[in-house]
């Protein structure tokens, strides 16, 4: 960015200094105090205290399920991101932007909601719970259902990375490849893939930490059953709920801390998927 | 059919990539999605209305609807002054402030739940101040609008910083060499071009604190007819197996998020036109 030195864009010192103080009130008080209260109170009762909340085996069990539903959910979502982005940036077909509309759905919908459905599918009244009762399989009010509602809410992440990258991209470069005697696969690992690598990892990284902090979905279908299925959220809520608050916060901690990670990856990956896209405008400045 | 829907290209993998994607969207999204509109269908409309319309469902409409309208109008002011500062101005620290803006969609809506309960209980950091001049939030509506503020916070922010940074430094300066004020720059000139990104954001923000549950159910305190946001009665109905009552909430709440949800799409559309008409 150029420095803008002119009178024309320079708001009065007294504006300046006041709009940062608001903006810096704004989030200071939105933003950075929330998170300063979760660390201080995780510590309140001291180092033992915190590590003992987050090995006892409730936690830790909460910590197994909460990593089991992520790593299910990222890689069926990344399957499928990039199954839709090579659909929908690499051919040109009738009523794509209704399908990128119905992939942002899940964004649109409740998270309440999105337990809801799967408890309406397989819940003990639902349509499949009869057949699925026969048959002695639990999805609601167990693991299957708590994967399920995750994949639900982070469905749209990583496709929604990719789509833009890959229609600003254009296909030039794959159709070259393929000229050349390049196979469908050899497309797509060679051509494809390098191209978009930054951009995939960034949509794993909101993906995972969405599926990881994932709250009212999870709860709906979860039933709370202590070391069975909890996630590291409902676990957060149960011992809230108990007032044992040092607890809460500790496990509240580790969520926090996921999130920072996630920020300063977001950060870093920025800068490299500019790369992404700045790698196509040299491209195009070369044809242009 | 093949030849009508999509363009010939040299290209391998369509079907299968496009037949995939399909087939799991309608596996995760669409068939599920579609239970809320069957199952109500099965139910009589009367029944329908009467949970739709009993007081305190409505009770809670005005509530949801209230506080993330307040909510998301908040942060249309205040995402506009952090959104200027962080384009405009030069000042220390000024990354570690742009990168905390994203926090509220990284940070764990439970985590943010609690942690603004503890900070406005009454004996908490910021409550144990508002209450000596009789401001309860925690507990009360105002805590559910405070934790709806929290998490619609970087949508106006994150909407309006690109379509500012690209606005043509020439236009002000001519604005400003025909004798306007920085203020008429600024309310005649920059800020129309702003306005469609202030309403994405707005609608982004108000659509996505609808929905919102586990940030608000702590601070709420969840009291009938007075705290409960919808949302809540949806999990309470199901807590009482009340599935019939669950499912016609919820399609109350899925036709306004849809109709939001359609709005922020024409707003995009219509920004995207204007910019390629700039």
């Amino acid at each position: 960015m150029k420095p803008r030195s002119d009178a024309a864009h320079h708001d009065p010192a007294l504006l300046r200094y006041g709009l940062i103080l608001v903006a810096l009130l704004f989030l200071g008080l939105f933003v950075v105090l929330p998170l300063i209260a979760v660390f201080a109170q995780a510590l309140e009762k001291g180092w033992g205290a915190y590590w003992a909340a987050i090995t006892e085996p409730d936690a830790l069990s909460s910590i197994r399920l909460t990593l089991l539903a992520a790593g299910i959910a990222v890689p069926l979502n990344v399957v499928f991101g990039l199954a839709a982005a090579w659909a929908i940036a690499e051919f040109q077909f009738r009523g794509k932007n209704v399908l990128i509309t119905l992939i942002d759905l899940p964004f649109a919908v409740s998270p309440v909601i999105a337990g809801l459905i799967y408890v309406l599918m397989f819940g003990a009244q639902g349509w499949f719970g009869p057949w699925l009762n026969q048959r002695d399989i639990k999805i609601i009010f167990a693991v299957p259902g708590i994967v399920l509602a995750t994949v639900f809410v982070t469905f749209p992440f990583v496709a929604r990375e990719l789509i833009p990258l890959m229609q600003a991209q254009g296909t030039e470069e794959e159709e070259a490849a393929l000229v050349l005697g390049a196979s469908g696969w050899q497309l797509f690992w060679r051509v494809t893939l390098p191209n978009i690598k930054w951009s995939l990892l960034y949509g794993v990284i909101l993906c995972a930490a969405r599926a990881m902090g994932e709250f009212g979905a999870v709860s709906v279908v979860s039933g709370h059953i202590r070391g069975e299925t909890n996630t590291m959220p409902l676990h957060v809520e149960i011992l809230y709920n108990e007032y044992n608050f040092a607890a809460a916060f500790a496990v509240a901690s580790l969520l926090a801390l996921l999130a920072l990670v996630t920020l300063g990856a977001k950060r870093l990956l920025e800068w490299k998927v500019r790369q992404d896209y700045s790698s196509l405008t040299a491209v195009e400045g070369a044809e242009g | 059919m093949r030849h009508g829907f999509k363009r010939a290209s040299i290209l391998p993998g369509f079907w299968p990539a496009f037949g995939y994607s399909v087939f799991y969207l309608s596996l995760i999204v669409l068939v599920p999605l579609s239970a809320v509109f069957l199952k109500t269908a099965t139910a009589s409309w009367a029944h329908f209305w009467k949970t739709i319309s009993s007081p305190g469902v409505v009770a809670s409409y005005k509530l949801s609807f209230g506080a993330s309208l307040a909510a998301a109008a908040v942060n249309v002011a205040f995402g506009l002054v952090v959104a200027w500062v962080l384009v405009r101005y030069r000042f220390p620290g000024k990354r570690l402030v742009d990168a905390l803006v994203d926090l509220p969609f990284a940070l764990p809506t439970a985590v943010a739940g609690i942690a603004l309960t503890s900070l406005y209980t009454e004996h908490g950091w910021i409550g144990r101040w508002l209450v000596k001049v009789g401001i309860r939030v925690a507990f009360t509506p105002i805590g559910v609008f405070v934790a709806l503020v929290f998490i619609g916070l970087p949508f106006v922010v994150r909407s309006v910083q690109p379509v500012l940074e690209d606005v043509d430094p020439q236009m002000e300066e001519a604005a400003a060499s025909l004798g306007a004020n920085r203020w008429l720059t600024f309310s005649r000139v920059v800020f129309p071009l702003l306005r469609p990104a202030l309403l994405t954001g707005f609608a982004m923000a108000f659509a996505r604190a609808l929905g919102e549950y586990g940030s608000v159910i702590f601070i709420s305190g969840n009291m009938p007819m007075r705290t409960e946001i919808t949302p809540l009665l949806i999990v309470t109905r199901l807590e009482q197996y009340d599935y019939a009552g669950a499912t016609a909430i919820a399609l109350v709440m899925l036709v306004a998020s849809f109709a939001l949800l359609l709005t922020i799409n024409l707003l995009q559309w219509r920004s995207r036109r204007y910019a390629e008409a700039a």
